[in-house]
């Protein structure tokens, strides 16, 4: 078990065109870090220089905006649905 | 002929060739397109538009498409009239409302947005259009497809009005009613938009989408006599229009149609659903996602994609932003109705009674030229009315029973 981590469009190519990957984490934090392990650059299009998600990522754990829980210090465990979808949309 | 040269980041500054593409693929800001303003300005001029149909197509050159227009050919250009009993209540000298509560065919600006999407859709070879909305966009998606003769899928929060709900039915798309908030639907359709070959008019090509909203403040400000107003009082939900009102004023004057201008912008949101609000008041640009909580549904999104931008485009004009209740939104509607014969939606409330508010702070002054946008249709929203508006005197078909019941009214 693990955590699955769905990868929006523009990344895939990062993820060997793979949509969703199997990462290992107990935080959101960890899991970007385990996820640059797997697939080293992706974590650089996510965050910004600080390591701050960038303004324009949502991350969601099992459907719900992570700003609505703690952020990046968001817990996760095995069997949680992590979905990294581009903010800007809808409207 | 196109006057597009290609897409654009707005954060990184990275192009893109004019394809299907909403974010930057490199730090997923913001996609604009870019014009040939050179070639435009050859030909647009205030005689060749006055010229044309009088439709959003009239601006077609400062519109993100190749070929012709095919989809909304009788869109837009909506009544924009001098509101005098409106102002007198208000107590602002010139005052003027623009009315897409009539917009053809949807009563919604949303008519323009998706007549832009649309023939940009059938250019980049889509046959299937589909929409995350609260309502609106998916009546006009569902429309405009259905006279294109496209496929039509329309997703919406499951809690939306009935007149919502039903003026998308009659077009028979396939609706899609989520058990959750519009960010929910939001969410769903960007996950589902990278599975499906579906053109998502506000999710893969809302680059193009999004232009089409310009069209008001062209519209504005050609039927204020080729000027932008002073003030400019406009509903945030995503914070898109603001930000291409704001658009719209820049082309015009660096086309040479309008004077400089100085426009202040203003964003109108329910105090259930405020981020962007409460971003502009605190002067900041993070904008703090919210679970809506609001009758102004058309206006509920909790996580807007262009807060960051509508703040930005509102502060850097000077402006300001308010945030009114439920029942303050009730008596804009019928301030609106009772003086100006216009019947709006909750959000033309929200628009109404934001700018009493505004007005009653001195933050408006009482003499420049103020618009107010007025983008949707009482009649979609008739729930939160029920019984806010009073009740028809009923009687029997006599004389007697009329002047009993009303006689004292009659002298």
């Amino acid at each position: 078990m693990a955590v699955t981590v769905r990868i929006p469009t523009p990344l895939q190519r990062l993820t060997n065109g793979q949509g969703e990957v199997q990462c290992e984490g107990k935080t959101v934090t960890e899991l970007l870090a385990d996820l640059e392990q797997r697939y080293p650059g992706i974590k650089e299009r996510i965050c910004d220089t600080d390591g701050k998600l960038r303004r324009f990522v949502n991350v969601f754990v099992n459907e719900e905006d992570i700003r609505f829980l703690q952020g990046d210090q968001t817990a996760v465990k095995d069997g949680d649905d992590v979905s990294i979808i581009p903010a800007i949309a809808g409207g | 002929m196109s006057y597009i040269l290609g897409l654009k980041c707005r954060e990184c500054g990275r192009l893109y060739p004019k394809g299907v593409i909403n974010a930057c693929e490199y730090c997923f800001g913001s996609i604009e397109v870019e014009y040939d303003y050179e070639a435009i300005r050859r030909t647009l001029t205030r005689e060749a538009v006055a010229a044309r149909p009088r439709s959003l197509w009239r601006y077609r050159e400062l519109l993100p498409i190749d070929g012709e227009p095919t989809v909304g050919l009788h869109s837009g250009f909506t009544p924009l009239f001098r509101a005098e009993r409106l102002g007198a209540a208000l107590g602002v000298r010139e005052l003027y409302v623009k009315d897409d509560s009539v917009s053809y065919p949807t009563l919604s600006f949303k008519d323009r947005v998706v007549s832009v999407a649309l023939t940009r859709a059938k250019e980049l070879g889509f046959d299937t259009v589909a929409c995350a909305s609260t309502g609106n966009l998916a009546n006009a998606v569902s429309a405009h497809a259905a006279k294109a003769g496209l496929k039509r899928l329309v997703f919406i929060p499951a809690d939306l009005e009935i007149g919502k709900v039903m003026a998308s039915l009659v077009y028979r798309p396939t609706v899609v009613a989520i058990e959750g908030n519009y960010d929910d639907v939001n969410r769903l359709c960007a996950e589902l938009s990278a599975k499906y070959p579906w053109a998502f008019v506000n999710v893969n090509i809302r680059p193009y989408y999004a232009e089409g909203s310009k069209t008001y403040g062209f519209e504005v400000a050609e039927q204020l006599g080729w000027k932008a107003p002073d003030h400019i009082v406009i509903p945030a939900a995503s914070g898109s229009l603001i930000t291409k009102i704001a658009k719209a004023f820049k082309e015009f004057e660096l086309l040479g149609l309008i004077p400089k201008a100085r426009t202040k912008l203003y964003a109108a949101q329910a105090e259930g659903c405020a981020p962007i609000t409460t971003a502009i008041q605190a002067k900041t640009d993070i904008i703090k996602p919210v679970k809506p909580k609001t009758i102004a549904k058309s206006l509920a999104i909790g996580n807007p994609a262009d807060g960051y931008y509508a703040t930005k485009a509102v502060l850097e004009s000077g402006g300001a932003a308010e945030a009114v209740s439920d029942d303050e939104i009730i008596e804009g509607i019928r301030l609106l109705g009772e003086t100006e014969g216009v019947f709006t939606e909750t959000a033309g409330g929200v628009t109404v009674a934001v700018a009493k508010k505004l007005i009653e702070q001195g933050t408006i002054p009482r003499d420049g030229a103020t618009v107010l946008c007025i983008t949707g249709n009482g009649l979609k929203t008739l729930e939160p009315l029920m019984g806010r508006l009073g009740e028809p005197v009923r009687i029997k078909p006599t004389l007697k029973s009329f002047e009993e019941r009303l006689g004292d009214q009659l002298n």
